[in-house]
């Protein structure tokens, strides 16, 4: 007998799985979102997971969750409290229920609130007994696991093996209640497990299983219908920070015609660069896993010395060891591009939480005069952009420069208009001729435009030249302690990049263009900012947005722009480092709000925080 | 080479002024290799010699090559990363004692178990020289320096020794003195193909002076210096008539007469890595010589040659454009 179900139209909704490290919760976030990308939303994720690999089970530290924002209209973050929480043992249900909406549903694997988990998440009483998630939640407590271990009787694998399909389960779930098609999941787990039948059975029982709950049981009497977004017109794909960093790198291979060699030591969150590069081979990517943090930077440079262009990736501590490289790509004046992810810190920190506390590091970290490029990604798709440019400036301008992400941008992910490689910008490598006259090589003569010198690469002839990290008389590269040259040399340097600023096209301001606020972002912030200025547009207040990707130099119109606002806001996720800089550079009293909490600021904080100095 | 080289010795030296103090042990190694370049080079925009920091490390900037200063510590990295990027280059670094084995021990040890074809040469002047006269990490324990009044107390790396517990491919010995030796020891590790150490013994006559004086003396170090050949029997002494013998699996230095015959003396074995570690625990050994040459050379596939494979391997993986891996995965349309 087919039960009543209402269909019910949502513009957005926002999910979070949660559960033990192994439940394989990141998995069933990713699954969820393939799918929301093919459906056609716009979507954004956050991945959230503990640093161990697998604290103990069933303890709070252990538990792991991913959130997906999906929508039929344009989102620009992974949405703040969820609508639906999935929660496969109780220390998950207790590390996240209390930001569950009010109202909200609640998803339970039954079979996992036994005494022994429940002690562990510090439950007296069962919530799922007691009856106090239904007074504030529309809770469902599905026994999984025993769902799993029916759907997957006469399958030969063992009962740990088949309860670990238990995600599957839950997932069938979800794909029901928004009317998802499975289809993609079955044939992701048909490659994903190729030759591994039993296991790829027991998978696709477990979903089929949840989605048959969701169809029979009466519990569920409303589905939700989340249409296609309506995006700008175009080719999509779901893209994370990580996959989209290579990407850019790809492309500076690809458009400049130059090899390409990446350097660098295993560190989270930046590691996944190294494994994706590592795949790349034959577009003449050489990788290698260097012994420490030094060596991943000192064969970055060497291979730019040599004409294939370096590049090193690490998260704060690393980038820190790197710290003196960076002064002797500086003054050697060769192209390295240093991608920083970032992560919690100081020191070891909060190696899978997100935060914007390296900028000082990007800017300043270095002994002596030593200015360095500094450009941040704004969303995860936006790493393609920020990566190639950086490679590109790189080049142009011989110098090393530092691209910033951070965790958020690098596992998050979004729909990406595919780009036409096309109409990215030309990428120019002009390597120094050959020299068969008599005159004498000059390392260190400088392009009149760009400031940058020359690079002659080992094998021309006529070319030979030492470098190093002692002070270069200019032009001929000569070790000069001479003062005057020192000086000269010091403000050459500054001045180069300087010049960067000339391939910064102009800022956008979104909103109002004078106002009474200015929103000023940097990197991943762009998202929460966006979105606090479209709410407060709708409410009439007179503000703007601007989201900067260049933090060195800034853009050379922003100091215009920063005084046709009575006031700035600048949130960060950090004590205000932005907000020193810009302080620093235009004289102006801007206004920090700094959430140092792992992950994204929401958007609500900002508006709140925004209302006050306007209402106020 | 057969023909007479095409490049000269002034060919290799720069227009930079020396800066090394007088009568430094550094001149004659800069002289030899110098000499020793247009025999094994044709092309001297081929050679790259890179260094880190300390008074050997100024090598590069007197070589008409080209050349990278780097920091302290550190040219293995950077040699190793242009050696990658460019595999057709001849990459020589130049480290002393400090920057090889103190600062820059990690990046050494892994260069060398990793074996990408790059030529190793260590000044060991057993002395912090640039900096002023600090003890090393191959100073004698009980060094009187500036920073130590009382004695260092640290006990030092017999640098062969490290090496080959590094799985260096290359292993040889010489001295500021030997000029020729000096030469044909840089001769072989030219011909080596991995990455080839040569630890020289290197005065500074300001801070350690006469450090291998026994070495050099022309009085004493008959006796004091095995010279190593391939094949040959390990005979040393002003007379030729002390030999290395092993006694089960002790070596012991013996006279050459009644008890003992030229044949009962140890052969140098190059490729045997038991005596190569046995000599290599002659340094600093009062009671055996210390060995000059080559103690150990044996090949094995190197780094950038199996890089070399796996690069060509992908190559034949089907092509891919930029645009193709843009639109990889799956991907949706929107009107």
């Amino acid at each position: 007998m087919a039960k009543k179900v209402n269909k019910e139209t949502l513009d957005n909704v926002t999910i979070r799985f949660a559960g033990d490290s192994g439940d394989g919760m990141q998995l069933s976030g990713g699954r969820f979102t393939q799918t929301a990308a093919i459906v056609g939303n716009d979507l954004s994720t956050l991945p959230d997971f503990p640093a161990e690999i697998r604290a103990p089970a069933g303890s709070l530290a252990g538990v792991s969750s991913f959130q997906i924002h999906f929508s039929s209209q344009e989102i620009h973050t992974p949405g703040e409290k969820p609508d639906v929480l999935v929660a496969m043992n109780p220390a998950a249900l207790k590390v996240h229920l209390s930001e569950l909406k009010s109202g909200g549903t609640l998803i339970i694997n039954k079979n996992a609130f036994n005494p022994k988990n429940l002690k562990l998440a510090g439950y007296e009483t069962d919530p799922t007994e007691d009856g106090t998630l239904d007074d504030y939640y529309q809770a469902h407590f599905i026994e999984m696991s025993k769902l799993v271990t029916l759907a997957c009787e006469g399958i030969d694998l063992s009962p740990k093996l088949v309860d670990r399909t238990k995600n599957l389960c839950a997932l069938g779930v979800l794909f029901w209640i928004y009317d998802r098609p499975l289809e993609p999941t079955i044939e992701w787990l048909k490659n994903k497990f190729k030759n591994k039948d039993e296991i790829i059975e027991a998978n696709i029982n477990a979903l089929n299983a949840g989605y048959n709950y969701g169809e029979t049981a009466e519990l569920f009497t409303t589905r939700y219908v989340v249409e296609k977004a309506k995006l700008p017109a175009g080719r999509y794909r779901n893209m994370n920070g990580t996959l989209a960093t290579c990407l850019g790198l790809l492309a500076a291979v690809e458009k400049s015609k130059m090899s390409l060699t990446f350097a660098g030591y295993p560190i989270t969150p930046a590691s996944n660069i190294l494994h994706t590069l590592s795949n790349w081979k034959k577009f003449g990517i050489k990788t290698f896993q260097a012994e420490d943090e030094i060596a991943g930077i000192g064969a970055a440079l060497g291979a730019s010395f040599g004409g294939s262009l370096g590049v090193t990736a690490s998260s704060g501590p690393g980038i820190a060891l790197k710290g003196e490289f960076l002064g002797l790509t500086l003054i050697t004046e060769l192209p390295v591009v240093i991608i920083n992810v970032q992560r919690g810190g100081p020191s070891t920190g909060l190696p899978t939480k997100t935060e914007q506390s390296d900028l000082f590091q990007a800017v300043y970290g270095r002994n002596g005069d030593a200015p360095t490029p500094v450009v941040a990604a704004t969303t995860p798709g936006d790493c393609f952009f920020t990566t190639y440019e950086a490679c590109r400036i790189a080049v142009k301008y011989m110098t090393p420069i530092i691209v910033l992400t951070d965790g958020y941008l690098a596992n998050g992910s979004e729909p990406w208009m595919i780009p036409n490689s096309k109409d990215l910008i030309d990428f120019e490598v002009n390597f120094e001729k050959e020299n068969d006259s008599d005159e004498k090589h000059q390392p260190y003569k400088r392009n009149k435009d760009t400031l940058a010198r020359n690079w002659a690469i080992p094998g021309t002839k006529g070319l030979e030249h030492r470098i190093g990290g002692i002070e270069k008389e200019d032009g001929s590269g000569n070790v000069s302690y001479d003062s005057d040259n020192h000086e000269h040399m010091t403000y050459t340097r500054a001045q180069k990049v300087a010049n960067i600023a000339n391939e910064i096209p102009p800022t956008e301001v979104y909103g109002k263009k004078k106002g009474d606020l200015l929103i000023l972002s940097w990197g991943s912030t762009h998202g929460s900012c966006k979105v606090a200025t479209e709410k407060l547009l709708a409410e009439n207040y007179k503000v703007g947005h601007v989201s900067l990707k260049w933090i060195n130099p800034f853009p050379s119109d922003l100091g215009k722009i920063l005084l046709n606002y009575e006031k700035v806001i600048i949130p960060e996720i950090n004590r205000g480092q932005l907000r020193y800089l810009i302080r620093a550079e235009y004289l102006i009293n801007a206004i920090g709000l700094n959430e140092i909490k792992g992950r994204p600021i929401g958007a609500s904080t900002i508006m709140n925080k925004c209302k006050e100095i306007l209402d106020g | 080479m057969a023909e007479k080289p095409t490049l000269k010795k002034s060919d290799f030296q720069s227009d930079q002024a020396i800066r090394w103090c007088p009568g430094c042990g550094d001149y004659a190694i800069l002289a030899q290799t110098q000499k020793v370049f247009p025999e094994i080079t044709e092309k001297k925009e081929d050679t790259v010699f890179i260094s880190g920091i300390g008074c050997s490390s100024r090598f590069p900037y007197y070589m008409n090559t080209y050349g990278f200063h780097t920091i302290h510590g550190r040219a293995p990295t950077v040699a190793s990363g242009l050696k990658l990027a460019n595999p057709n280059l001849s990459v020589w670094m130049v480290t002393g004692d400090g920057d090889g084995f103190s600062i820059g021990g990690n990046h050494l040890i892994h260069l060398l178990r990793r074996n990408i074809n790059i030529n190793v040469m260590l000044f060991n002047n057993r002395i912090y020289g640039l900096t002023k006269g600090q003890y090393s990490p191959t100073s004698e324990q009980g060094k009187v320096t500036y920073s130590t009044p009382m004695g260092s107390l640290d006990y030092p790396f017999k640098p062969t020794q490290l090496v080959l517990g590094a799985q260096g491919s290359f292993v040889a010995k010489t001295i500021d003195k030997e000029l020729k030796h000096l030469q044909s020891m840089i001769r072989r590790a030219n011909d080596h193909n991995g990455t080839s150490f040569i630890e020289i013994y290197q005065n500074c006559n300001i801070f350690n002076d006469g450090a291998f004086g026994t070495l050099t003396d022309r009085d004493t170090k008959a006796d004091k210096l095995l010279y190593l050949e391939n094949g040959e029997p390990m005979i040393f002494g002003n007379d030729k008539d002390k030999g290395i013998i092993l006694e089960g699996s002790k070596p012991k230095v013996v006279k050459i007469g009644k008890k003992y015959k030229v044949e009962d003396i140890l052969v140098h074995d190059e490729t045997d890595p038991l005596i190569a570690n046995m000599l290599s625990n002659f340094t600093a050994n009062p009671n055996f010589p210390e060995p000059l040459g080559v103690l150990f050379c044996s090949e094995r596939p190197t780094y950038d040659d199996l890089m070399a494979d796996q690069m060509s391997k992908a190559n034949e993986q089907p092509k891919q454009t930029l645009d193709d891996m843009l639109k990889a995965g799956d991907t949706w349309e929107v009107e």
